[in-house]
């Protein structure tokens, strides 16, 4: 089996590269790379994203034929894959931070700034927070319900349609850290920093 | 809830810890890998290393310490010491660093700070401010503590947050390596006006003085040194500890 971690230039991807192959050993090929074949013919896909919901988007654009490429893995064919961070912020049709950008719109929603209540809660959100599991994901399988994730996002995601939230995390109010619809998977938090609970995670998504 | 943290340091010179933790079943006591391992099994909920290397030649040591550690440790990794530009910057985390602490630089030119923010995201930009009182104020140091910028380290925390920086370090140089208690005053004010989070460093010598750090010093997270060296109190203890003050806590 082949998993291809995307490599569009989307910041710091190193430890997303680590913690799969951590996982995978040698019963999994991880390959790392934003070659189009590559892509095309894997089995799975990882889409990172750090630093800004443009800068993402941008990055994303500046590969030729990247999102068409995308588009046609993870909606006519149907394979399975995971967006962590600004990965999964992605998913939506629109995001604010910087300026008004339009996302992928796998999933309809948008990603708008975390209500800190005047300055109550610190931003960005950073560190260990409980998730709160609100269905059956098959990413969470064996996780355990209030499980802590580590964190670092001032942004969150709002999905129109509530049932794509397999989880949230209380910040402020109740912020959606993991979506899950058909085969399209994402988490807020970093399964990759999230200690051994974390790569159980990225084991199940290897599992599918 | 969002849990406070308990970040462990390690100092590294030329590629070895020089204060480690001295168990018995270590099987190299100067490995910052073996050691970040140990930090990180006992459930510290980040690694930060400091790189004192003095010389130039030995700089490169710590990138290969990060690449190894950041196979082992799947936990936040900040690195800081001696970074000056963008490009340390972008070597350190290629390497595996999470977060990179910049100290001088961002006091010599805090152009650092906002290019490396844009660049790969304040997420991963923590400053990290050496503060000494003077009179009613505390003043900016650099260099390891030895120069005096006389800036006002208040305005100047203020200043970092406008440029980009996700996080905070503040140590303070009259506390650090007292084992007294961290500067509370210092800590509170600091975050009480900026509002990313601030990690409390310089002068931890029990498990109260944590709990201070975060109760009273309203600091997010709390990094300390030597209290985990040789053994004498372990992170899962400071956990407990902190849990049983009612603080919130990953355990």
């Amino acid at each position: 089996m082949n998993v291809t971690i995307v490599d569009y230039n989307s910041g710091n991807i190193s430890s997303v590269i680590n913690s799969f192959k951590e996982v995978a050993r040698d019963k999994v090929n991880i390959e790392v790379t934003s070659d189009l074949n590559n892509i095309k013919f894997s089995d799975k896909v990882v889409l990172p994203g750090q630093g800004s919901f443009k800068s993402c988007v941008d990055a994303l654009n500046s590969i030729n034929g990247l999102v068409d490429t995308l588009n046609e893995f993870v909606i006519n064919n149907k394979k399975p894959l995971l967006g962590i961070c600004v990965g999964l912020q992605m998913f939506a049709d629109i995001g604010f931070e910087e300026t008004e950008t339009k996302g992928l719109g796998w999933i309809s929603g948008k990603v708008s700034k975390i209500d800190n209540q005047n300055g109550k809660f610190k931003l960005p959100h950073i560190g260990w927070n409980e998730i709160n599991i609100l269905k059956d994901g098959k990413i969470f399988k064996d996780i355990e319900n209030n499980s802590h994730m580590y964190f670092v996002h001032s942004y969150e995601f709002i999905p129109e349609d509530k049932s794509v939230i397999s989880a949230t995390t209380d910040y402020s109010s109740n912020i959606v850290c993991s979506v899950e619809k058909e085969n399209i998977f994402g988490t807020q938090f970093h399964p990759e920093k999230s200690d051994k609970i974390g790569l159980k995670i990225i084991n199940n998504f290897i599992n599918l | 809830m969002l849990k406070n943290r308990i970040i462990p340091c390690l100092d590294v010179k030329n590629g070895r810890v020089v204060k480690g933790i001295n168990f018995v079943d270590l099987k190299d006591a100067g490995d910052p890998v073996e050691q970040a391992k140990i930090y990180s099994d006992g459930g510290a909920d980040e690694i930060c290393f400091l790189d004192i290397t003095a010389s130039n030649e030995n700089r490169e040591t710590i990138y290969d310490v990060v690449k190894k550690t950041a196979k082992k440790c799947f936990v936040p990794l900040t690195v800081g010491g001696g970074v000056k530009s963008v490009d340390d910057i972008n070597k350190l985390l290629n390497c595996g660093a999470d977060k990179v602490s910049i100290n001088t630089a961002a006091v010599e030119n805090s152009k650092v700070v906002s290019d490396s923010s844009k660049k790969f995201g304040s997420q991963c930009i923590v400053v990290a401010i050496d503060a000494k009182k003077n009179g009613d104020k505390w003043e900016v140091f650099t260099h390891g503590g030895r120069n005096n910028s006389g800036i006002n380290a208040l305005e100047y925390a203020k200043q970092m947050e406008k440029n980009g920086a996700g996080e905070l370090l503040v140590t303070s140089m009259d506390r650090d390596g007292t084992q007294v208690g961290y500067d509370i005053d210092l800590m509170s004010k600091i975050s009480s006006i900026v509002n990313i989070p601030v990690i409390a460093s310089g002068g931890v010598g029990n498990l109260d003085h944590l709990v201070d750090g975060i109760k009273l010093g309203k600091a997010s997270a709390v990094l300390a040194a030597s209290i985990f060296h040789y053994g004498k109190h372990s992170v899962k203890e400071a956990k407990e500890y902190l849990d049983s003050k009612g603080i919130p806590v990953r355990i």
